[in-house]
């Protein structure tokens, strides 16, 4: 059932992010980047509440009229830094749930991503309460709804000895220091919830703490065009001696007071608390098995550190080697590795030319070594037939290019396409193909975070190991094709195998033969 | 996608992520009550009675001098009863029980109750020591509520007990 769910949830992303990617393009597409733009909406959100800050009074007379001052009279600074506060806070909640709903469409709650998503859950938490008590400090109408409501429901719990709503009850049930209070509430959650955010992506290299400057920009134009036409505003002042009503909600925070009007504190709280521990539940529900992780062989790892550099996870770390003075061997945390194959990818080790028989690289995964994978490309070569030969290789958590195998084109299919030594492009085209197709996932969306980009620099020979410039690279193509684009996939292949034969006169690498040097 | 028609596109999907945020950001707008609710709120907080009993000379002397208190209370305190009538018909009532473990914290309650606005005879009955019968606190008004007015019943002994307010 939840599996159904689930797939169905992640094939709806899918759809939806490959419409985009028409729009936007993998790097630009905010639903690809949505842990980074909810980032840039969080510091939108600091840099503007530092400027409401020094302006705001903390008096009950004061804290409504200062923050309508900042609106009547200093609309043009005030005013609009207000509105971006307003916006970036819903935008901000919209992108943390879409953010947690998408990762857990993609299974990405399990396994070395396990820390990632328990240290995430306490952090939805943290903005609500976070957002409801901004919108205390404004002591409007809303406010004083809000606060109610939310008093109102704490009250259901049985934590406190006294109804926390009387504080509320009427006129002069207040005074100047609850506003006090309640700042160092809205500024001590939300430095929480950064502490949060920082174990939250402790795990993971190279961390995107901001999106593409194109989605920025876009994003910020948008919030200031929500600024200039609707500029947020506030409601009458509160009036405790009366019901606040007919009020303008802001539903993406304070959507929880109308749900309990309709239901009840009893079934608010049992959604509130059956949710948290459902997302925390989520790990132990049934789901694949853990792969095996990537292992160092000591002897032929020369501490390069390349590996180190390239994992996304963290989790090669580099140590003095055991055996040779002076050098340095990977070391890989079997919590952390994902089991991808980026660090086998890496590897300089990693050359089929090298003329051992059994190909022993530095680093390498034991489900899909690199010497299976030199003799799975030797195998496919040799009964390669046809005009136009075709190596293809993909990766398993894209299109499938296993389908593509026919009399012609060779396909391998790879844990993920960052696994891929360039130089069994070389080898590859030196061994008897027309031409090479790499295949990865989208931009932004590879399962590993950065494989395809890895893999796309190292192609490009501006990432280590990069591919030798003996290799025309007419002769090689890079498609990116998501899960579902086995079609798009094999237009591509059909495409380039018709350029490759249109195009006779381009160079190619000197031929080679491993047997022949081998034995010979 | 041809240049253009991808910027148009990211207009249009741009546009529309701000005006999905600029929407219900402030709307729909909610009403919690009917334009012709009033709310009445019954919020007390009370410590009930305890009944003490008077040490006799005799027992005061065998206390050491400096726990020679005249008065004997148990740690724990009474529940409270209380009545809330509506012109004449019952409201609310109920039994308010002490908090804390040893059950010598206040008693609270709070309830909201919406009414048609117009002209009531509110009543209102409280017993604090349930050892005695009857009702110790007894608060009875006409109140005219307004739409949308909130009033408020609560107990204060500096006050003289039960009052609306």
């Amino acid at each position: 059932m939840h599996e159904v769910l689930r797939g169905n949830a992640q094939i709806l992303f899918e759809r939806i992010e490959n419409f985009f990617d028409g729009y936007f393009g993998g790097a630009d597409n905010p639903l690809r980047h949505l842990g980074a733009l909810g980032l840039y909406f969080l510091w939108i959100l600091v840099a503007t509440g530092l400027y409401l800050y020094t302006v705001l009074d903390t008096s009950i007379e004061g804290v409504y009229s200062s923050i309508g001052w900042l609106s009547r009279e200093q609309w043009y600074l005030g005013g609009v830094l207000r509105s971006l506060h307003r916006y970036a806070a819903d935008a901000f909640m919209l992108a943390m749930m879409l953010h947690l709903v998408r990762e857990w469409a993609y299974g990405r709650y399990y396994g070395f991503r396990l820390y990632s998503w328990v240290t995430g859950v306490p952090l939805v938490w943290l903005a609500y309460v976070s957002g409801i008590g901004g919108y205390w400090i404004v002591w409007d109408r809303l406010a004083q709804f809000s606060a109610i409501a939310t008093t109102e429901l704490l009250d259901w719990l049985p934590f406190f000895n006294e109804p926390t709503a009387r504080n509320f009850l009427a006129p002069g049930s207040i005074n100047d220091r609850f506003f006090t209070v309640l700042i160092f509430i809205h500024i001590g959650v939300p430095l929480m919830l950064i502490l949060g955010l920082w174990a939250h992506v402790n795990r993971i290299s190279r961390v995107d703490y901001l999106p593409s400057r194109r989605l920025m920009l876009a994003s910020m134009a948008g919030f200031l065009a929500l600024a200039a036409l609707k500029p947020a505003l506030s409601d009458a002042p509160a009036d405790l001696a009366t019901v606040a009503s007919g009020l303008r909600l802001d539903w993406f925070i304070l959507f929880l007071h109308p749900l309990t009007d309709l239901t009840s504190p009893a079934a608010v709280w049992t959604l509130i608390f059956g949710a948290t521990l459902l997302l925390f539940a989520l790990p132990l529900l049934p789901h694949p098995a853990a792969q095996p992780i990537a292992v160092v062989d000591a002897a032929n790892c020369n501490g390069c550190a390349r590996c180190h550099a390239d994992c996304p996870y963290e989790a090669v770390t580099m140590a003095p080697h055991p055996d040779k003075p002076g050098h340095q061997i990977a070391i890989v945390d079997p919590d952390l590795c994902a089991s991808c194959g980026i660090c086998a990818g890496s590897c300089p080790s990693s050359t089929p030319f090298r003329s051992q028989q059994t190909l022993v690289t530095g680093i390498d995964m034991p489900q899909q070594g690199v010497d299976g994978l030199r003799q799975q490309l030797e195998a496919q070569l040799a009964n390669l037939r046809g005009a136009t030969k075709l190596v293809v290789f993909g990766c398993d958590r894209g299109a499938d290019v296993r389908r593509l195998a026919s009399a012609d084109t060779a396909a391998l299919s790879l844990l993920c396409t960052g696994m891929l030594p360039p130089s069994f492009v070389e080898y590859a085209l030196r061994s008897g193909a027309d031409g090479v197709l790499v295949s990865g996932c989208r931009d932004g969306g590879c399962e590993f975070r950065l494989g395809m980009e890895w893999t796309r620099e190292r192609l490009a020979r501006s990432r280590e190991p990069h591919l030798r410039d003996l290799v025309p690279l007419d002769r090689l193509q890079l498609v990116a094709a998501s899960r579902r684009e086995g079609k798009r996939l094999a237009a591509a292949v059909s495409e380039f195998r018709t350029q490759l034969e249109t195009q006779s006169d381009t160079a190619r690498p000197p031929a080679y033969s491993r047997r022949k040097t081998y034995h010979g | 996608m041809a240049k253009p028609a991808a910027i148009v596109g990211q207009i249009v999907l741009y546009g529309a992520f701000a005006a999905f945020i600029g929407y219900f950001s402030t709307a729909p707008t909610y009403k919690q009550i009917a334009d012709d609710v009033a709310l009445i709120k019954l919020s007390m907080s009370h410590l009930g009675g305890r009944e003490c009993r008077k040490r006799s000379p005799e027992e005061l002397a065998k206390l050491p001098p400096n726990m020679r208190a005249p008065l004997e209370c148990p740690r724990g305190r009474s529940d409270i009863k209380l009545q809330v009538e509506l012109d004449g018909r019952p409201l609310f009532e109920t039994v308010m029980h002490p908090t804390g473990l040893s059950r010598d914290g206040v008693s609270t309650v709070y309830k909201r109750f919406e009414v048609k606005a117009g002209t009531y005879q509110l009543g209102v009955k409280m017993n604090d020591n349930l050892v005695n019968p009857g009702f110790n606190f007894v608060k009875e008004a006409q109140v005219t509520l307004k739409p949308a007015q909130v009033l408020v019943i609560d107990f204060n002994p500096d006050k003289g007990g039960l009052f609306f307010q």
